[in-house]
């Protein structure tokens, strides 16, 4: 059985966790705020820009010299994983989550007998799939040293994503990210991004736009420019889902090593008493014994 | 004077949204001013000074490109990146036009080299213009 002074350091040691877990989680609360204060800025760019791009777009469609990030290639073989997840670990199950979607998007198109290539933003994504995946792991991008998040990141990690476009490396690409929707609720989502895909809104393209320069113009510049508005996009929400999800793994650490202190207490308290008593018992036996 | 809404938003915030009386913006061809009750209209932007009139104030924003939207509730303004002129050094322009120089150097096919030619000049302009 342990002795009195193991149990003492063990009641220690869980009580200074308690209080790493404890900062942490009011680390990440904070980190949170700034972070959804981040997305919500965003929001307006991204919504105008899809506006914009769905009414250009839907002119353009179907007219053969239509750019191919937009039509695509015609073909489907090689598909782009693009695959955000966090830096840092101890924040529950939101790394796994987007890794697991893209296992199982990959393990489904490589069934279909499709070619799968991984785009890795971020370490923990890269840690998880490098085990099944290596040797397809095309490109990683760390963003460790990134204090506040800029576009500058996003778009580094999309001119790359182009450049292996133009190349012809891929034929679609797909973003794997976790969408913030509250604190308890992250959802790993996928979105393709390339061709691209609008959503849309139901009624058809309204005004009729005078463009300058033309269309076709404006639309090579903009597709590009709308695949890094979507990597930002995904790697805010993703910014905010992680502080939301490290903040309820460590409000649950913090609950569980309270119930655990609370526990090595009463058992603490029992042997000390139990020693007591066997103690009392010897001296008043001696005692009597003579 | 009839107004219209004006918003101006960079991927990262929202810089401006508010009713005014009229909008100078920097056009790739050629620079042009919204009032309200403008057609429906698209334009690509150049760096260069975009200035919003309302009320009897004007502001001036150096913009670094970007497109610009009419549609029929206001004008939205995406740019690249907004600075008020005020808060603008010359520094960091020299730095921009250093890597337009680079990419002028670096371009590897006539049409980037054309875009980057372009985009040198616009910037000189800017500088220029500005008095820094």
């Amino acid at each position: 059985m342990a002795s009195l002074k193991d149990m003492r350091n063990r009641i220690a040691s869980t009580k200074a966790t308690q209080k790493i877990t404890k900062a942490m989680q009011m680390v990440a609360a904070s980190k949170l705020r700034r972070a959804q204060v981040a997305v919500e800025a965003s929001r307006p760019y991204a919504e105008h820009m899809g506006k914009v791009l769905s009414n250009i777009a839907a002119s353009v469609a179907g007219s053969p010299e239509a750019p191919k990030l937009l039509a695509g290639t015609g073909a489907d073989q090689v598909h782009l994983l693009v695959v955000c997840t966090a830096e840092r670990g101890l924040c529950g199950p939101f790394n796994s989550a987007i890794a697991r979607l893209a296992r199982e998007r990959a393990h489904a198109l490589m069934q279909q007998g499709k070619t799968v290539k991984f785009f890795c933003i971020g370490r923990k994504g890269y840690d998880q799939l490098k085990r099944q995946y290596e040797s397809q792991i095309v490109e990683t991008i760390e963003l460790r040293a990134v204090r506040q998040l800029r576009f500058e990141h996003a778009d580094v990690a999309a001119r790359r994503i182009l450049a292996m476009f133009e190349a012809g490396e891929f034929d679609v690409a797909t973003l794997f990210f976790s969408r913030f929707r509250s604190v308890i609720a992250q959802i790993p989502t996928a979105q393709q991004i390339v061709p691209a895909v609008f959503e849309t809104t139901g009624e058809a393209a309204t005004a009729p736009y005078e463009y300058e320069p033309e269309e076709a113009t404006i639309l090579a510049d903009l597709l590009p420019r709308n695949v890094a508005v979507q990597v930002f996009r995904a790697l805010l929400e993703n910014a905010a889902s992680e502080q939301g999800a490290r903040m309820t793994a460590m409000d649950n650490a913090t609950r569980n090593a309270g119930e655990m202190i609370k526990k090595q207490t009463l058992t603490y308290n029992r042997t000390r008493q139990a020693m007591i008593t066997k103690e009392l018992i010897e001296i008043i036996s001696g005692a009597e014994a003579l | 004077m009839a107004t219209f809404h004006f918003d101006l938003v960079s991927p990262e915030k929202l810089l401006f949204s508010g009713d005014v009386t009229q909008v100078d913006v920097p056009g790739q061809e050629g620079d042009f001013g919204v009032f309200a009750g403008h057609a429906p209209f698209v334009a690509m932007m150049k760096p260069g000074v975009l200035t919003v009139y309302g009320d009897g104030t004007r502001q001036r924003i150096v913009v670094q490109g970007g497109f610009a939207e009419v549609g029929p509730t206001g004008l939205t303004v995406l740019a690249d990146d907004a600075t008020p002129v005020e808060e603008i050094d010359s520094a960091t322009l020299t730095q921009a036009i250093k890597d337009a120089e680079e990419d002028v150097s670096d371009a590897a096919d006539p049409a980037s080299l054309d875009t980057a030619k372009t985009r040198l000049e616009h910037l000189k302009t800017l500088k220029s213009a500005l008095g820094h």
